[in-house]
């Protein structure tokens, strides 16, 4: 497990020692996360490296996570596809079931925290057991909720507002009928972890050659959830408008999560669409291949990340860090990671997509350069350590009403 | 004999204010309206961020108004406000209101942006911490200058003078104080918005050291 100390070399000394500044003005205090899964996607990712880091630092961070079965999942899969402006409808039996669930966790789960920082909606009704205690609660919300179904965002609201703070990834989720502080900050990668750290040669060669990856034609690669808002089908579409003119193969890869239960669903769905291609590599992986992601993405020629919804899109952010050129739609948190034809391509439809992946793979010398600019834009804004640096502030901000504090 | 240079750092946290603009006449009003914190936030917070490029890109009003809704002659208006002359925020939001009413009372197109590309206003609230170095001479303040993070050298800089209310920057008002009168107005005449951080970094300790060496 990496130790603060060990980013010294990638951000620098000073950013690493007002790290330590920092948390030694939160001596004292529990800080307990509580999330829906301990493995798979992208918040307990986030949560098992900055857990250990923050205890690192000294602070006193925990990581619970709630207990829900396959029927709380579904309901809260439909709540995330309502948020995300998905036309569904969450039942009144299904908003009751999710309550159940939620209160049933407060009635087991000690709520000891001196901040109690919730992750995503599935948890957000621990809230209502905060007033047998003190402690300031957090909601930390990591979807896109720029456009989301009314009367999901309605029910949600009421109790969004007993936070004392509720924290979000892009500006363009900022909402004007939420009267808890709203707190803008972006998720993060990390670097020395093993989906993103540097690999010799000869082990990027031995994952592309277990897949059948021929190393001499261009690769360009998806990684991600299988999941609708990730649009695998519409890249599918997009490798066979280029195809027809530039011999280059598709990897779309990526995992489930125990919270997510309609990965299977679209993975069948992305099967029936590739047929007898066989330069399109599906890729199942398992929550334990973070060396895999990390070796096809350094073996890849150009990145793309075709979201239709995005949360943050970290993966783009996990491409920019190794200097990957790459492509996506201009969603979410992805605008915030790249700045067209700086660091990386936006793109707004399947077309566009496809004209710039011909552009980029015809020029690799102007995609190496988008790549370089991609990562050192990733490290002075997306590394872990800018990431802890916020969540510090964020709770110190808990105990300080005033715009400008003295610490 | 003078007291030594104690060197402080700051940290932003950034609020979201659920506020958002169309058209410049939606700007104007969330200019009005925002605290000063927002302002502040608006004008600076690219100088920390874009420290490795040069050169710097604009403020975000500028921005949107040049790149989203492509009024590039009211753009050009706001970036070109020479933020070094405005000694405090209020005065800042003034010279804004102004430019915009002016704007919108000439007839100027209020236009509406695509949907998804509002201005979103953003403020900041700011931690203060001391760091643990003290310069007691020039050659001291050099050597720690150049080991302090980018943040340290922009809260001397820019924090001090633009939302604390002191009438120059912090290294100056030290070094009056120990009686470089010279180098000190040498940096307060530094235009620190058209430049790095780490440009602005490297041409104050050149100046120190050229002192120095005197």
């Amino acid at each position: 497990m990496s130790r603060v100390d060990d980013y010294r070399a990638i951000v620098g000394d000073e950013e690493v020692d007002e790290l330590y500044l920092l948390a030694e003005r939160l001596k004292g205090k529990s800080v307990q996360n509580i999330n829906s899964t301990a493995t798979g996607g992208g918040v307990a990712e986030i949560l098992s490296r900055m857990v250990p880091l923050l205890r690192d630092l000294g602070i006193d961070a925990h990581w619970d996570v709630i207990k829900g079965n396959e029927k709380f999942f579904t309901v809260t899969k439909e709540m995330h596809n309502a948020l995300h402006g998905l036309n569904v409808e969450v039942s009144k039996d299904d908003l009751e079931y999710f309550l159940e669930v939620n209160r049933q966790n407060q009635e087991e789960m000690d709520l000891f925290g001196d901040i109690v920082f919730i992750h995503d909606p599935q948890p957000i009704g621990l809230v209502e057991k905060r007033e047998h205690n003190g402690n300031k609660w957090i909601w930390r919300c990591h979807i896109d909720i720029s456009e989301p179904q009314k009367a999901t965002m309605d029910f949600l609201r009421g109790f969004i507002d007993r936070y004392d703070a509720a924290v979000f990834s892009a500006p363009s989720f900022a909402r004007s009928d939420i009267a808890a502080k709203q707190i803008l900050i972006s998720p993060s990668i990390d670097p020395l972890s093993e989906k993103n750290r540097e690999l010799p040669q000869g082990v990027i060669d031995s994952v592309t050659e277990r897949y059948c990856l021929d190393r001499n034609r261009p690769i360009v690669t998806q990684i991600s959830r299988f999941d609708y808002f990730k649009d695998p089908l519409g890249v599918i579409e997009v490798y066979k408008k280029v195809k027809d003119h530039i011999d280059c193969q598709l990897v779309l890869a990526g995992g489930g999560a125990t919270d997510d239960p309609e990965g299977p669903q679209v993975l069948d769905q992305i099967r029936s669409a590739v047929q007898s291609d066989p330069d399109i590599h599906i890729i199942y992986l398992p929550p334990s291949s973070d060396l895999e992601v990390n070796a096809l993405q350094r073996a890849s020629t150009v990145v793309l990340q075709k979201s239709l919804r995005e949360g943050f899109g970290l993966t783009v952010a996990e491409a920019l860090w190794k200097a990957k050129p790459v492509i996506a739609t201009a969603t979410g948190g992805i605008p915030l990671q790249i700045e067209h034809r700086h660091s990386g391509i936006l793109a707004y439809s399947t077309a566009g997509m496809a004209h710039y992946l011909m552009e980029l793979l015809s020029e690799p010398e102007y995609a190496a350069k988008l790549g370089m600019n991609g990562r050192e834009h990733i490290r002075n804004n997306f590394l872990i350590t800018r990431h802890i640096k916020d969540y510090l502030c964020l709770f110190i901000s808990l105990y300080h009403k005033e715009d400008m504090v003295y610490l | 004999m003078s007291e030594g240079f104690h060197f402080y750092t700051q940290h932003h946290l950034v609020e979201m204010l659920g506020l958002n603009a169309r058209d410049p006449g939606e700007l104007l009003d969330g200019i009005k309206a925002v605290p000063a914190s927002s302002i502040y936030y608006h004008t600076h917070h690219f100088l920390q961020k874009h420290h490795y490029l040069s050169p710097q890109p604009p403020n975000d009003f500028a921005f949107w108004l040049m790149d989203i809704l492509h009024q590039n002659r009211l753009g050009e208006e706001f970036l070109s406000i020479d933020t070094v002359r405005y000694c405090n925020l209020e005065s800042l939001r003034k010279r804004f209101v102004v430019l915009l009413e002016d704007y919108l009372s000439n007839g100027g197109a209020n236009t509406d942006c695509l949907p998804g590309f509002e201005f979103h206003f953003l403020a900041c609230k700011t931690f203060i911490l001391p760091m643990p170095y003290v310069a007691h001479n020039l050659a001291e303040f050099a050597v720690i200058l150049k080991k302090v993070s980018i943040r340290s050298l922009y809260f001397h800089m820019f924090e001090a003078r633009m939302r604390l209310g002191v009438p120059d920057n912090d290294f100056s008002q030290w070094l009056k104080g120990i009686g470089e009168e010279g180098l000190a107005n040498e940096i307060s005449r530094l235009d620190p918005y058209n430049m790095t951080l780490e440009s602005l970094r490297r041409k104050i300790i050149r100046m120190v050291e050229g002192r120095v060496q005197s």
